[in-house]
């Protein structure tokens, strides 16, 4: 039971750290040129991305972890 | 009203407000000194940390910076912000379980050494001085600019209200004034903001103003980027630093910040496991909204200082131009004496020198905001030095009194000794602190950037090893802990001092910045970690059990 509480948290955090890395590094440094051609409102995307859209992105990404969290602690107690 | 009163009404108000919180909430035994007494509600807390976490130079020079920079700003942005993920994730909910005071606590019984627990004690020091002695300094400089008091007295008042809230009620004390002025500071950058975005785009909410257009129709970026391409700078939105370098600073900035033991110490305070998790994402929000304001500011100011200055004749500018001349902060000189002011990239033929920080302070004259405005931003600035240099005085003061008295040098101290202890620490730290801030070290404004370089190299390999392997050992986590803390004090000594024969930017090993090469050190931090541990025996069943107790919720 401990094992899986442990496993399963492993899982949520190695997934939401790979979005951590898309949205930060992958959109905002590593293909913000080739993101830059696509342009929204004003905003090229690779720059929107590396000052503004990845620190939304983070905002979303500790909420999830939270609400995941929670709903498996309250699995574990029941 | 005279804005000499306004300010002084600004200032008075929000240091009684400060005071007054101190005397309600003393720090009465050793837990609520260190902890607060372990029951901060998630979302003051989440304040209290996004206080302690924006410094003045968040407040003060980060939109400037950025506007400066362009794209090469981004760094900033992600890097510290991105942190709190990791911290979330992988690091605040586990050091709560484990539930002691300081990190070199964790180091010390998880390494069960206390070699390792000196060295989590050092690296500390090391890293809340470099960043202490800033903050006052920021005090000093924005009671000089506003209050027209000279610098020492201006940090002699801060050192005086620090002390005072900060050696009565210990982290209770800071806990709660962070969150006044958490209040304060996010009032100050928002209002400024909102009205300078409202006037440019006709949009009130910065973050998407500035992708909106002027009054011409143009988008603001697309009107930056060619306004650059004109005077020669890089575009805004594209940068000049390579992108290896943005990724290893940005990779620094992130894991210093979840290394940085003022800030993980905040994850103390709270009652429970998952409110450290939720404390951090409260944190992270708080945070977002001046982050995500501060690259909209730059733009907007960026474009009305080139629209404002660029080949317009001296004699017309506006007023404001004046007053900030005569602070050094703008300068102009007619090179070639025709009168107009040539601002270029081209360093023989600018005529116009701009310091960073005035885009922030500057902006609600360039505005022609009301005075209570410009008031409340001198406040704001003052709230987020006073709230950094509080928080990172805490750690240095218990890093003292219950690191190396309680747990080394004199194991049988008293509650009540160990408290008077923590005091002293904290005043003999305020009272280096203010000297460094009147006598700044040159080194200080080029080592805050770096301390991020060192929490990254020495605390958080072995934090984040210490909770997700048990097969680490203290030979490992010591021996990778000092090879990361003294490679990345060389490399910053050797490339920013020029000791060890010095070197440029040519010489910059993998062509990676002092800035960006804390995340090299990490990375050699680890690797030496795994290799000395695997070849060592593991620990002791008792350490195993710690570890499997602490990832239980």
């Amino acid at each position: 039971m401990k094992n899986t509480y442990w496993k399963k948290n492993i899982c949520y955090i190695s997934i939401l750290l790979s979005l951590w890395f898309i949205v930060s590094f992958g959109c905002g440094i590593l293909f913000v040129e080739q993101l830059n051609t696509i342009q929204i409102g004003g905003f090229k995307l690779g720059f929107w991305f590396a000052q503004q859209g990845s620190i939304f992105g983070f905002v979303v990404i500790i909420f999830t972890y939270i609400y995941l969290m929670n709903k498996l602690d309250q699995t574990q107690n029941n | 009203m005279e804005l000499q009163y306004w300010i002084w009404i600004a200032v008075g108000l929000s240091f009684s407000l400060y005071i007054g919180i101190a005397i309600w909430s003393r720090a009465g035994s050793t837990k609520e000194f260190y902890v607060a007494g372990g029951g901060v509600h998630p979302i003051a807390n989440g304040m209290a940390t996004a206080a302690d976490w924006m410094s003045a130079a968040s407040f003060i020079s980060m939109a400037g910076i950025i506007s400066f920079g362009g794209y090469d700003g981004s760094v900033y942005l992600m890097g510290w912000t991105g942190g709190y993920v990791l911290l979330a994730l992988l690091l605040a909910p586990y050091l709560r379980k484990f539930g002691k005071f300081t990190v070199p606590d964790f180091i010390g019984d998880r390494y069960y050494s206390n070699t390792a627990r000196s060295v989590a004690v050092f690296c500390a020091l090391i890293v809340s001085f470099t960043y202490i002695a800033g903050q006052m300094r920021g005090v000093g400089v924005v009671f000089s600019r506003y209050l027209e008091v000279d610098i020492v007295t201006g940090v002699l008042i801060g050192m005086g209200i620090v002390l005072f809230y900060a050696v009565l009620g210990g982290m209770k004390g800071i806990t709660y004034t962070q969150v006044a002025q958490y209040c304060v500071l996010i009032f100050a950058f928002m209002v400024p903001a909102i009205y300078i975005s409202f006037l440019v785009t006709g949009n009130v909410i910065p973050q998407l103003g500035f992708g909106s257009s002027g009054a011409d129709g143009v988008y603001l970026l697309d009107k930056l980027d060619g306004l650059h391409r004109e005077l020669g700078f890089h575009e805004y939105t594209s940068g000049s630093k390579s992108m290896l370098d943005v990724f290893c600073i940005t990779m620094a900035l992130m894991v210093g910040t979840a290394g940085l033991p003022h800030v993980i110490v905040r994850f103390f305070t709270v009652k429970k496991v998952s409110d450290a998790r939720k404390s951090a994402g409260w944190a992270l929000l708080f945070i977002a909204i001046l982050y995500t304001t501060a690259p909209a500011i730059a733009v907007f100011s960026r474009t009305n200082l080139i629209e404002t200055v660029s080949n317009q004749p001296y004699e017309e500018m506006p007023e404001w131009f004046d007053k900030w001349e005569t602070t050094g902060l703008l300068g102009f000189t007619d090179k070639n004496e025709d009168g107009l002011i040539q601002y270029t990239a081209d360093t023989t033929t600018n005529e116009l020198t701009v310091d960073a920080d005035i885009m922030v302070l500057a902006n609600p004259e360039i505005a022609q905001l009301p005075n209570w405005v410009i008031a409340l931003l001198a406040a704001g600035a003052l709230a987020a030095a006073l709230s950094t240099a509080a928080g990172l005085l805490l750690v240095i003061s218990s890093a003292v009194s219950h690191d190396l008295l309680k747990k080394m040098v004199m194991p049988n101290i008293s509650e009540k000794g160990e408290l008077i202890a923590a005091r002293i620490a904290a005043t003999g730290a305020v009272c280096l602190a203010g000297y460094f801030g009147i006598n700044p070290p040159g080194f200080v404004a080029a080592t805050v950037a770096l301390a991020f370089g060192l929490a990254a190299s020495s605390f958080f390999p072995a934090i984040l090893l210490g909770i997700f392997s048990k097969r680490i050992n203290k030979e490992g986590a010591i021996s990778g802990m000092l090879v990361g803390v003294t490679l990345m004090l060389f490399y910053m000594v050797k490339f920013k001092f020029g000791w060890f024969g010095g070197g440029t930017k040519a010489d910059w090993w993998f062509g990676i910045s002092p800035e960006g090469f804390g995340s090299i050190a990490m990375i050699a931090n680890f690797v030496v970690t795994l290799i000395i541990s695997s070849r060592t025996p593991a620990p002791s069943k008792d350490i195993q059990d710690l570890v499997e107790n602490i990832r239980k919720p």
